[in-house]
């Protein structure tokens, strides 16, 4: 399953018209101790670059942006009770919802793995 | 995502366990004491108040609960010692210098506490016969009276209860004006600077407005252009604080608040940092039309822990209409309070229950009387002579970003930069507990990495000041030498730094035994 | 001046640091034209702390004050007695000129009582949490409004009749900026509250219903009724109390089923003061908790291991959320919660009771004493500490009639529904543990004549 990203630090995994959506390793680190993860609810619909989530940290809060448009399909619940999870493991079992792709040619606007890891190495 | 936490504010909880046992049987330390919960240690059915004995006549309809509200009580010399205790963990005014920026801890003097507690101000209802309390009414004209000369605006509305409550009345005065130009559906946005307080934005939404952020020039202070440039026929208003809060005086305030009226649109000032101009500039001169008074800054009415505040509303002639109920009016030989919307149709409304802050007013106006014109003008001279003081001081040693510019105002702005990497403002502020005073406002404003602001006020002395520089040169040298001990302040106090990720992760907010 | 430290010497040592002529010269970036040659013309200069005290004395003697007259007046704010250890201890320095506790390390008195405090207010409200206090009860209400439509997602409020006129008024201003719908029933000066009416109006589209326990009448309404309605509409149900020691006698609104519950703490600790400050108390659900408006103090543990306490969900306030903070609340009224907790330390779960039955007997006392007077009729079938009178003549000039005779017999209705000509002759009339024979005496004596 290929994974892309976008320049916001969101990762997603693209399986055919469904994908998973998390945050990078980067993009935790610069947020410190994940304290809360407020996740869209399963049904809403995301248009590509709302906000769909917020991270909180103990002094700031933080939009997660969809990295396309679609439906949320599923949520990791396990975050409630455990939000560190996105700090352990933000690239596998921190990942944040899952949402069928309205128009998956939006895949095409994000960078790969490759083009990411130039772009966080700039900063 | 967005910007992850642009003013880099980070809780660590330091070093952890390496403080040595503390070595009594009880935990206690001679004078440093340590006092468990209310729940801990009192009873549902301990009392320590006395009350009449006896058989009542209770009305049998009355629904009675079924069992006490299970709520400790503790005896008259048991609650005293907890409070006690309990007040000895706190820093506070009256035991050191508070530098804390846009707060202004400025000393609250006593007398303000034997006139708030005079039998004729205490002790009356706020729905008494109008011709019984003369008396109080007279208090709230005299200060708003007051208030209204200090600024050189037209009105007052002095119900409001805090500073962020006054925003709320000012905006609403604001669309009330809009309303009846018959524009409140066409100018939906409010213009807020980026290094605003985070009440500006919040008082913004919910009041109804959107928010567009104009960015900060090099020079600290709102980038005029960007300003300027986002003027136009969506825009209501600019909410613009003055000093702002990096410290600075808007030089372009005429400016900004000429051009936003002819693009018609109204200037609300926040005056959170009026104690910097009292008495030598008068805000309506500078084309405000709004701008809400904290006198828990300014007016030395105490912060209490965290409030009670009081946050009224001066306004220009073009929004003294608006004002909200009720309005204290001269009536024949007397004063009354209006309150009835049938009587005040223009008024937006009602911002809450009752008349406002009485207990603030009398303390307020006591201290406003004390000083005169005279006395308000040293106090803002002494308070931007303090501050430039500590700039002067310090700026050889901390990064003073907007030094170059000129003087500063009432309080001074530093950054995190040059310390060793790996030491935030942070570990600065909590060494600063250690060597015996509260820190400053860290991380506000957002427009600087790490930021430091520091408002000495007017009520310190040379002396105090001085030992103040003697503790943050101190700290400065250890920050930028990347001292590990940094990392483990405050040793002293009566507790090292909390885990703050914990309480919010798993929030306990109540006592469950 | 005695509050000024500064000698002439500091300023020039100062000066000469700093490398500026004068302190004028500080103040450079002010518009010239904007800045004042000299002090304020016409605004007096600075006074004595003898002549200043002497000039409030002044104007304090011209009330009159509820110690030196019989005091029948409540309306949402109550005179109870208030211990003196409590004034006194407030004034602790260590109290009184304290910040807002974000240092945790040296605010651990403040921050230890906010703990108690939320505990105090949850446990006597009935709820699960509570937060740091607010500004009064009014705002409270309004606050609750704002979070119920946040948590239904929803935009319309039913307001019961027997809520404060000043509660809904604040509620009504609110509700113009946000969008929100109010359905705000009219008070009815008569023995039964609104429930009936209340829950008929309640739809798809209401975020809450908001009742006030006792209501302003003093009546007592069907909590567990309207919240049955209310959930069953996929509402909340907000209850208010203006009068906290009621909670000594009858049941707490959450374990009623009340999702919200807010009030004005006025009653314990904090005292008249002629409307302000006050102390909003807002409580509820746990799973509301990261929806609640206001600050919140939680339980943690230090480096050490020992327990403390911090300020925390923090990234629902205006400093760090912003324009999408729960509330733009700031400041709120921690000396007035300080007050309420040691007086509620003191008083204990029996001693509220205890003083919760005198303020009810005091008001069954007075009912009996005035209800023999000819014309006039007691409203309520029951109450708390306050009921409503109908009179033959207008309740304002009777109020009037009374104070002239130096008594402060009630709240004319019509106080605060100005605008209702057939609740002219409504009058609210409350009690406490203060109230003394001689006072109902005084009071029944002076309606007799005044009436005749």
């Amino acid at each position: 399953m290929p994974r892309y990203f976008t320049r916001d630090h969101e990762w997603i995994d693209v399986d055919g018209a469904s994908a998973r959506v998390g945050i990078t390793a980067f993009a935790q680190s610069q947020l410190g101790d994940i304290t809360f993860v407020e996740v869209p609810a399963v049904g809403a619909v995301l248009v590509r670059g709302d906000s769909a989530a917020v991270i909180d940290s103990v002094k700031a809060a933080s939009d997660v942006y969809a990295p396309v448009g679609g439906t949320v399909t599923a949520i990791n619940a396990a975050l409630e009770d455990a939000p560190d999870l996105v700090n352990s493991a933000s690239e596998s079992d921190g990942w944040l919802w899952d949402m069928d792709l309205a128009d998956p040619g939006e895949v095409d606007d994000l960078l790969d793995a490759e083009a990411y890891a130039e772009l966080v190495a700039a900063l | 995502m967005n910007d992850f936490n642009p003013a880099g504010w980070r809780p660590s909880l330091g070093s952890v366990g390496d403080t040595p046992p503390r070595g009594t049987a009880t935990g206690n330390r001679a004078l440093d004491l340590e006092e468990p919960l209310i729940f801990e240690i009192g009873r549902t059915d301990r009392c320590g108040v006395d009350f009449d004995d006896g058989p009542l006549e209770m009305l049998p309809s009355l629904p009675r609960r079924a069992g006490r509200v299970d709520l400790p009580g503790l005896s008259e010399p048991e609650t005293v010692r907890h409070y006690t205790r309990l007040s000895r963990q706190n820093y506070a005014i009256d035991l050191g210098l508070f530098p804390l920026g846009s707060c202004t801890m400025k000393h609250n003097p006593r007398l303000n506490e034997k006139v708030a507690r005079m039998p004729g101000f205490a002790a009356v209802h706020p729905l008494q016969p109008q011709s019984t309390v003369q008396g109080a009414l007279a208090v709230i004209a005299e200060l708003a009276d007051w208030l209204v000369q200090l600024t050189g605006m037209s009105a007052v509305a002095m119900t409001p209860k805090a500073g962020a409550h006054g925003e709320l009345c000012g905006l609403m005065a604001i669309h009330a004006a809009l309303e009846a130009r018959g524009e409140a559906q066409t100018r939906r946005v409010i213009l807020v600077p980026e290094s605003a307080h985070g009440t500006n934005p919040a008082t913004a939404a919910f009041a109804g407005f959107a928010v567009a952020s104009i960015p900060a020039g090099a020079d600290g202070r709102v980038d005029l252009a960007a300003l300027l440039a986002r003027l136009g026929p969506d825009v209501a208003g600019v909410m613009i604080t003055n000093p702002n809060t990096c410290g600075l005086f808007e030089r372009d305030m005429k400016a900004i608040a000429d051009a936003v009226h002819a693009a018609g649109g109204y200037v609300y000032c926040d005056g959170a940092n009026f104690n910097a101009i009292v008495g030598r500039v008068r805000p309506g001169d500078l084309g405000v039309d709004a701008m809400h008074i904290n006198l828990h800054k300014t007016f030395s009415t105490p912060h209490g822990g965290g409030g009670p505040g009081s946050g009224p509303v001066v306004l220009s002639a073009a929004l003294a209409p608006y004002a909200p109920r009720p309005h204290v009016v001269r009536d024949g030989d007397g004063l009354r309070l209006v309150e009835a919307a049938a009587d005040l149709p223009d008024a937006f409304g009602r911002m809450c229950a009752f008349h406002g802050q009485m207990g603030m007013f009398t303390r307020a106006l006591t201290y406003i009387l004390t000083h005169g014109a005279d006395g308000l003008a040293q106090v803002s001279g002494d308070a931007v002579l303090n501050a430039n003081y500590l700039l002067a001081q310090l700026r050889d040693v901390l990064d003073a970003p907007f030094a170059q510019t000129g003087p500063c105002m009432h309080e001074a702005l530093f950054s995190d930069s040059g310390f060793a990497a790996g030491f935030s403002t942070l570990d600065l502020a909590k060494g600063l507990i250690d060597e015996g005073f509260h820190p400053m406002t860290v991380y506000f404003p957002l427009v600087v990495h790490g930021a430091m602001l520091i408002e000495p006020t007017e009520t310190e002395s040379k002396a105090a000041l001085d030992q103040f520089i003697v503790a943050m040169r101190s700290l400065a040298e250890r920050a930028k030498a990347g001292d590990p001990d940094l990392h483990a302040v405050p040793r002293h106090a009566p507790r090292r730094r909390l885990d703050e990720t914990l309480a919010a992760r798993k929030p306990r907010l109540v006592w469950r035994g | 001046m005695r509050m000024l430290p500064l000698a002439q010497a500091d300023r020039a040592a100062m000066l000469a640091t700093i490398g500026a002529q004068s302190v004028d010269a500080l103040f450079v970036d002010v518009p010239p034209e904007a800045v004042l040659t000299g002090p304020i013309r016409d605004l007096p200069f600075h006074a004595s702390e003898r002549v200043v005290e002497r000039h409030m004395s002044a104007l304090s003697a011209q009330n009159l004050t509820a110690e030196a007259a019989p005091f029948f007046c409540g309306a949402g704010a109550y005179r109870h007695h208030v211990p003196a250890s409590v004034d006194h201890l407030i004034q602790r320095g260590e109290f009184l000129t304290a910040y807002t506790p974000y240092q945790p390390e040296i605010a651990q008195g403040t921050l230890q009582v906010l703990f108690e405090f939320q505990t105090q207010v949850a446990r006597l409200f009935g709820c699960d949490v509570a937060n740091a206090s607010m500004y009064d009860g009014s705002t409270a209400c309004w606050e609750a409004i704002a979070m119920a439509t946040r948590v239904t997602k929803r935009n319309r409020a039913v307001l019961s009749g027997g809520l404060h006129p000043h509660y809904a008024e604040t509620a009504a201003t609110m509700a113009r900026f946000a969008g929100d719908e109010l359905c705000v029933l009219p008070p009815q000066a008569v023995a039964d509250c609104d429930d009936a009416a209340v829950m008929a109006a309640i739809d798809a589209q209401t975020a809450c219903v908001v009742v006030q326990y006792p209501d302003v009448l003093g009546r007592i309404p069907d909590l567990a009724a309207i919240a049955a309605a209310a959930h069953a509409q996929g509402a909340l149900l907000v209850a208010v109390v203006t009068e906290p020691v009621a909670l000594g006698l009858i049941e707490s609104p959450g374990a009623l089923g009340a999702d919200v519950v807010v009030g004005e703490g006025q009653s314990l600790g904090v005292g008249l003061q002629f409307g302000g400050p006050y102390l909003g108390l807002f409580a509820c659900a746990e799973k509301f908790v990261r929806q609640m408006p206001g600050r919140l103090c939680g339980e943690t543990v230090d480096a050490d291991g020992r327990r403390g306490f911090v300020l925390t969900l923090s990234t629902r306030e205006q400093h760090i959320r912003r324009e999408k903070a729960t509330s733009n609340i700031c400041t709120n009224s921690g000396l007035c919660a300080l007050a309420f907790s040691i007086h509620l330390t003191l008083l204990g779960g029996s001693g509220l009771e205890r003083m919760a039955e005198l303020s009810h007997a005091q008001a069954v006392a007075t009912a009996k004493a005035l209800g023999t007077i000819a014309g006039v009729e007691v409203i309520n079938h029951t109450w708390f500490n306050e009921f409503a009178l109908r009179l033959p003549r207008p309740a304002h000039d009777v109020v009037e009639a009374l104070a002239a005779r130096g008594i402060l017999g009630g709240v004319p209705l019509s106080r605060l529904c100005p605008d209702r000509a057939d609740l002219a002759d409504v009058l609210l009339v409350a009690t406490s543990e203060c109230t003394d024979p001689e006072d109902i005496v005084a009071l029944s004596d002076a309606l007799k004549e005044i009436l005749a």
